[in-house]
């Protein structure tokens, strides 16, 4: 497509020029000149509504909206004199003679439209005697309040929810100064609460039910971090605050709109961080004393395991220990897990919660150039096909990234799924077939005719399947999106046909860090970065002597338990016992270790349980599912839990393994085993982000997490990317899939996906009070579908 | 049934079957009635448009825009259909004359779609009737229903070998729904809010489809125009001014009623010969000339203007949509400024800021000045109000509760001077109000 030609108009008396077809609020936001709004807003409609964007534009009667007129070609435009000045005012006088100026106990006191442009247009004196129109406030769900006097009529919520997120819960009732935003269900929400309404509402009209009249907005600090859930890895920005038990997550949302969210973020990201205070956080080791867990310290917790895994190691050899490691922690932390597994417990047999064939997919991949897209890329690719999945409930950004994609950039979607998922809506083809038979349609797409007798249906012809094999193979640099549902050589099918038309990929996986726990080698057959265990690396040289042999996986795990042959199993982050069925029995006699936020039916099990610290309560990195890394920001710490990166060095201390060799700290420097808070935190200080960009850093401490990363970036190919960028709190994309080396897969793998909806996430989601009070999590069928207007 | 007036000076040619049963198709057929469309369909679509342009038609509904030129600017060539849109939600306060041609002869309406469909391309039609004209609607129903059974819509429309269909649809009762891109939002199921223009209609309108849209009496003209050719249409009136108009006169006025008089014509005349005067001997005070949307003319001013469009718009004024309000001496100007205030009040969609907040806080003040609760400031304020609304809002609505407003603030002034400190309305019979009565000041 052919760049518009640039034009260039006059506004304020200043040039400038922009492409043809730009809006003119945009063109003068381009050259730093402010013309204010509320109604406008980037992406969505336009509706001309709030009027504050009136300029004078020259041989035009009246003024004009800069939102909806496009420059022209020698338009000369005034967007600041008195005639403007006065229209801005009379509109904010307006607006504030009905608003009940509540400011003193608002939420959005202090990071309010209205406010902000009643300072900038002063409005100070009511021309208004009588008395302002009132309507109770309401509860839409347990997460959305609505006031309607606050409420300027924007519109922004209703787009956002029916354009942007295809739900259209939101419309307007009455007319006239009766007019009122109004939720689907007349007196509530049903929707997929993603909160989108709140945090794009300019004033205080829709509030959050978390976060409602529970402090001021300067009274937080705002730790940008990550998301803790789903595998898209968007931005959260957290308001923190000190609490008798150290800290106080107040609110999450987006206002740092720089994250690869931009303006997303969904029910998990918004409210779900509150697992982290439920009232059945583990807050103390726990040792099984007479059968039955008790309260421990520290020091006896450590010291148990040490002594007892050192025994353990030592009598019967690493081989009688296995390790699971989590999707949820760290790339730190998987890292130096498999590496403590590896070197100081000696054994391969380490696995993780497996809820996509990562592996599988870097095999497919291996050697190819640009081979995986970016969220971002998402969201401006030409033509997508996604296969499997359902993005709406398990990628919810994924989702919204491919529907402003549709609408914004008119890109074309085609799916191939067995159920009928919502973004069919946006599709230009949808192609619903037998569950199952997403290979059959890789192979179709591959040029085997054949397998299309698999494929049809009354509503899937053999031409509609043909159709869109024709526009895949004539579309360019399209995105292929897969689910669960394709493993091994399916995936490597689906490279092949790919690579014809310079696709790029991207392999979905569930939860946070599941990428970032694959390429970090929680496989008992490959090493970090898809280095098969048994061939050619230099991990040996590297760490020291490391086994050579593969080890064995979860599955292998819960048999040689039952079995009795496995006499210990550490596990960090994951609950095998449910995810896997993996039968307790087994364990009866096996040393089970488990870190772990709350008490799992794994954790029921264990010998002792550490408290763990929240990914809310550390610092690192972690790797969405398409491969984008980005910082964890520590946001606060709660006492007396300590991190899985804190308690798996401080166990290796004890089994006697030297800890500078296992997290190369120091640097010369003598150890500091004690807290090093700084080192914790991740937060980007000036002078630690210099010493970071020039590898200064001291790194006091074994827990510093930024030690690890340091081996990571110097051992896992395609982790080279600019750490000055990410601890800036950019995203990053590392393509550890692209470099892999991990051999022939043995083709048995088991993969167990996590299912989830948007209103569930694994063991955290159980502890999430949000997600468990809407109603939508309780609904026993398919909500009903709206249509968009 | 509203009952007919006549006076001699009047012209029919829209109003010429009404009284006469022509609702009836094959009344109307004898009334020379689909004789026009026949005509039109040996005729060119270009020869169509030029007749129509040549009669100087100009839209009735208020604005005054010129038809023939609405309908030129349909693209020839569209991907999309083509529609044609009668705006039958005649609802400007004292604005009755789509309401007789909908009900005398609903058969010209069709007619003069189905021509301009011919002239624009277009194979569709629809009468969108305000909701208030239930009873419209079933007469409008009927006709068309009659015409689809004599082989006038349909298929093959008159054996031409083009086919031509006409809908019916009612509004649910919204002013606001007669602006034009609100009524194609309304017809298509939404709620009735303008949209943002450009595009205009002719080029993206219903369904996204060029779409012509007139009123009901604009196109009740065009089978006349076509019939008696468009000069002949063109020469009733003052140039650039053709033809004739269906004034609705109303108020403080001895014969009420609607008149089809020429373009042009005096208003003092139609005041006090066509309309028989103000009754019991009262004085004109002011008079609105075409719907509460217009600027309120003083007697004096009155008796200078005739009516035609290019009268008023020398003025800055507008001729707006034939509603010919008359106020005798007797009047409060107050209370008619809030009456005219909370029409628009209760009529604004709420869209935009000016518009919803501006009539409301103008209704509100209005309300308590009347009352006698007025301040000094309060005058100014009005004004202030309305000046502010002038020309900012979304679509016309607010300026049509702007201009009335301030026109009478800046020509009455006096009286608004005369509530102040608590007196009551000097027009209003001494302790017909009480102070109890007034509205609370929060």
């Amino acid at each position: 497509m052919a760049e518009p030609k640039s034009i260039t108009i006059t506004v304020d008396g200043k040039s400038l020029s922009a492409p043809a077809g730009t809006l003119l609020i945009e063109a003068c936001k381009a050259v730093g000149i402010e013309v204010p709004s509320f109604c406008y807003y980037p992406g969505l409609s336009l509706q001309a509504a709030c009027r504050m964007c009136l300029v004078r534009i020259e041989k035009m009667p009246k003024l004009q909206t800069a939102c909806t007129v496009q420059i022209t070609d020698g338009m000369v435009v005034t967007s600041d004199s008195d005639e403007v000045r006065q229209a801005r005012k009379s509109m904010i006088e307006l607006l504030l003679g009905n608003h009940p100026l509540d400011c003193p106990v608002c939420d959005a006191g202090g990071e309010c439209e209205l406010q902000d442009m009643t300072f900038k247009y002063g409005a100070a004196e009511s021309r208004y005697m009588e008395g302002k129109l009132h309507k109770e406030e309401q509860q839409w769900s347990p997460v959305v309040y609505f006031d309607r006097p606050r409420c300027i009529l924007c519109y922004r919520c209703v787009r956002a929810c029916g354009e942007g997120m295809d739900v259209w819960a939101l419309g307007v009732q009455n007319r006239g100064s009766s007019s009122v935003i109004a939720p689907n269900q007349g007196d509530h929400l049903e929707c997929e609460e993603c909160g989108m309404c709140i945090d794009i509402c300019p004033v205080g009209a829709l509030t959050s039910g978390a976060y409602r009249y529970k402090t001021r907005p300067w009274e937080m600090k705002h730790v940008g971090t990550i998301c803790t859930h789903c595998g898209d890895g968007c931005k959260t920005t957290l308001g923190m605050r000190r609490s008798d038990t150290g800290m106080d997550i107040v609110r999450g949302d987006n206002r740092d709109k720089s994250g690869i969210n931009g303006d997303f973020l969904c029910i998990k990201g918004r409210y779900a961080f509150d697992y982290f205070d439920h009232k059945d956080r583990l807050r103390h080791p726990l040792i099984r004393r007479n059968g039955q867990l008790t309260q421990a310290t520290w020091e006896e917790a450590l010291e148990h395991v040490g002594k007892r895994l050192k025994e353990i190691r030592d009598t019967q050899g690493g081989q009688a220990i296995g390790v699971i490691g989590s999707n949820r922690t760290t790339n730190e932390e998987n890292y130096l897990l498999q590496k403590f597994a590896r070197t100081v417990l000696g054994t391969n047999n380490i696995d993780h919660h497996r809820t996509t064939d990562f592996a599988g997919f870097a095999r497919a991949i291996t050697g190819k150039q640009n081979a995986t897209a970016t969220m971002r890329d998402v969201a401006t690719a030409s033509s997508i096909l996604l296969i499997g999945n359902d993005p709406t409930e398990q990628h919810p950004l994924l989702a919204w990234n491919i529907r402003s994609n549709v609408r914004l950039n008119r890109a074309k979607l085609f799916i191939v799924n067995s159920r009928p998922i919502k973004l069919r809506r946006q599709a230009a083809a949808f192609l619903q077939v037998p569950e199952g038979r997403e290979s059959k349609f890789v192979a179709f797409l591959n040029g085997d005719d054949t397998a299309a007798g698999s494929l049809t249906s009354p509503a899937v012809s053999n031409d509609s399947l043909k159709q869109v094999r024709d526009q895949l193979r004539g579309a360019q640099d399209p995105i292929i999106i897969f689910g669960s549902e394709l493993r091994g050589a399916d995936i490597a099918a689906l490279v092949k046909f790919g690579s014809g038309v310079r696709a790029m990929f991207i392999c979905l996986g569930d939860y946070a860090n599941s990428r970032g726990a694959a390429d970090m080698g929680l496989y008992p057959d490959l090493f970090p970065g898809y280095v098969a265990a048994d061939g050619p690396h230099n991990f040996n040289e590297e760490w020291g002597k490391v086994p050579q042999v593969k080890g064995m996986d979860i599955a292998g795990m819960m048999q040689a338990a039952k079995d009795r042959k496995l006499a210990a199993l550490y596990v960090v982050g994951s609950n095998p016992v449910t995810d896997y069925s993996f039968d307790p029995a087994a364990l009866q006699n096996a040393f089970v270790v488990v870190q772990e936020l709350f008490l799992t039916e794994t954790a029921l099990l264990a010998e002792v349980v550490f408290p763990a610290a929240s990914a809310y309560e550390k610092a690192g990195t972690f790797t969405n599912t398409c491969g984008d890394i980005q910082l964890l920001k520590k946001a606060g710490e709660i006492s007396s839990v300590r991190s899985d990166f804190e308690i798996i060095v401080r166990v290796a201390d004890r089994m006697g393994a030297d800890t500078k060799k296992l997290v190369p700290f120091g640097k010369g420097v003598h150890a500091d085993m004690g807290q090093s808070r700084g080192a914790q935190s991740g937060e980007a200080d000036r002078h630690a982000v210099w010493l970071t960009a020039n590898n200064l850093d001291p790194r006091l401490s074994p827990f510093d997490p930024m030690a690890i990363l340091d081996e990571i970036q110097r051992l896992v190919p395609g982790y080279e990317f600019s750490r000055l960028n990410l601890i800036a709190g950019n995203d990053e994309h590392v393509t550890a899939a692209e470099h892999s080396n991990a051999g022939a897969g043995n083709g048995l793998v088991q993969i167990v996906p996590a299912n989830d909806s948007l209103f569930t996430s694994g063991t955290l989601g159980r502890y999430s009070h949000t997600l468990n009070s809407v109603i939508e999590n309780r609904r026993s069928t398919e909500s009903k579908e709206v249509m968009a207007d | 049934m509203a009952d007919l007036v006549s006076h001699p000076d009047e012209t029919r040619v829209v109003s010429q079957r009404f009284g006469k049963g022509a609702a009836d198709i094959n009344r109307h057929l004898e009334l020379d009635g689909y004789k026009a469309v026949q005509k039109a369909l040996q005729m060119q679509p270009d020869d169509i448009i030029n007749e129509v342009k040549t009669s100087n038609l100009r839209g009735r509904g208020g604005a005054g825009f010129s038809t023939g030129m609405k309908w030129a600017f349909v693209p020839k060539q569209s991907d999309k259909p083509k529609y044609i849109l009668v705006n039958g939600d005649e609802s400007e306060p004292g604005t009755c004359k789509d309401r007789l041609i909908l009900e005398h002869d609903p058969h010209s309406v069709i007619e003069g779609v189905v021509i301009a469909g011919l002239a624009v391309g277009a194979k569709v039609g629809y009468v969108y009737i305000r909701g208030e004209y239930r009873y419209l609607v079933d007469i409008m129903r009927k006709a068309i229903a009659d015409a689809y059974a004599k082989g006038f819509l349909g298929k093959n429309i008159f054996g031409s070998g083009k086919d031509f269909d006409v809908h019916w649809h009612t509004g649910a009762g919204a002013y606001e729904v007669g602006e034009e891109s609100a009524l194609m939002e309304s017809l298509e199921g939404k709620r009735g809010i303008p949209r943002i223009r450009p595009p205009f209609p002719a080029i993206v309108g219903l369904w996204g489809g060029p779409t012509v849209i007139n009123n009901v009496e604009t196109l009740a003209s065009v089978p006349h125009i076509i019939l008696m050719g468009g000069q002949k249409f063109a020469d009733y009136g003052p140039p650039k001014n053709g033809g004739t108009r269906l004034f609705c006169l109303s108020g403080h006025i001895n014969k009420p009623g609607v008149y089809e008089l020429p373009l042009g014509y005096p208003l003092k005349k139609m005041i006090y010969e066509v309309g028989g005067g103000i009754p019991n001997g009262r004085k004109l005070k002011a008079v609105v000339p075409g719907g509460s949307s217009t600027f309120v003319l003083t007697a004096e001013e009155a008796d200078q203007m005739n009516m035609d469009f290019d009268s008023f718009s020398k003025r800055g004024e507008f001729l707006g949509s034939g509603g010919v309000v008359v106020l005798d001496d007797q009047t409060c100007m107050v209370k008619f400024a809030l009456r005219v205030m909370k029409f628009y009040q209760h009529e604004s969609c709420g869209w935009c800021i000016p518009c919803r907040e501006g009539t409301d806080w103008l209704k509100k003040t209005l309300t308590r000045f009347h009352a006698g609760g007025g301040l000094k400031k309060d005058i100014d304020n009005i004004k202030y109000l309305a000046q502010n609304m002038l020309g900012r809002t979304f679509c016309p609505l607010g300026d049509a509760a702007a201009i009335p407003t301030m026109s009478i603030v800046d020509k009455w002034r006096s009286e608004f001077e005369a509530h102040l400190e608590g007196r009551p309305c000097p027009f209003e019979p001494e302790g017909s109000r009480t102070i109890s009565e007034l509205p609370v000041i929060a």
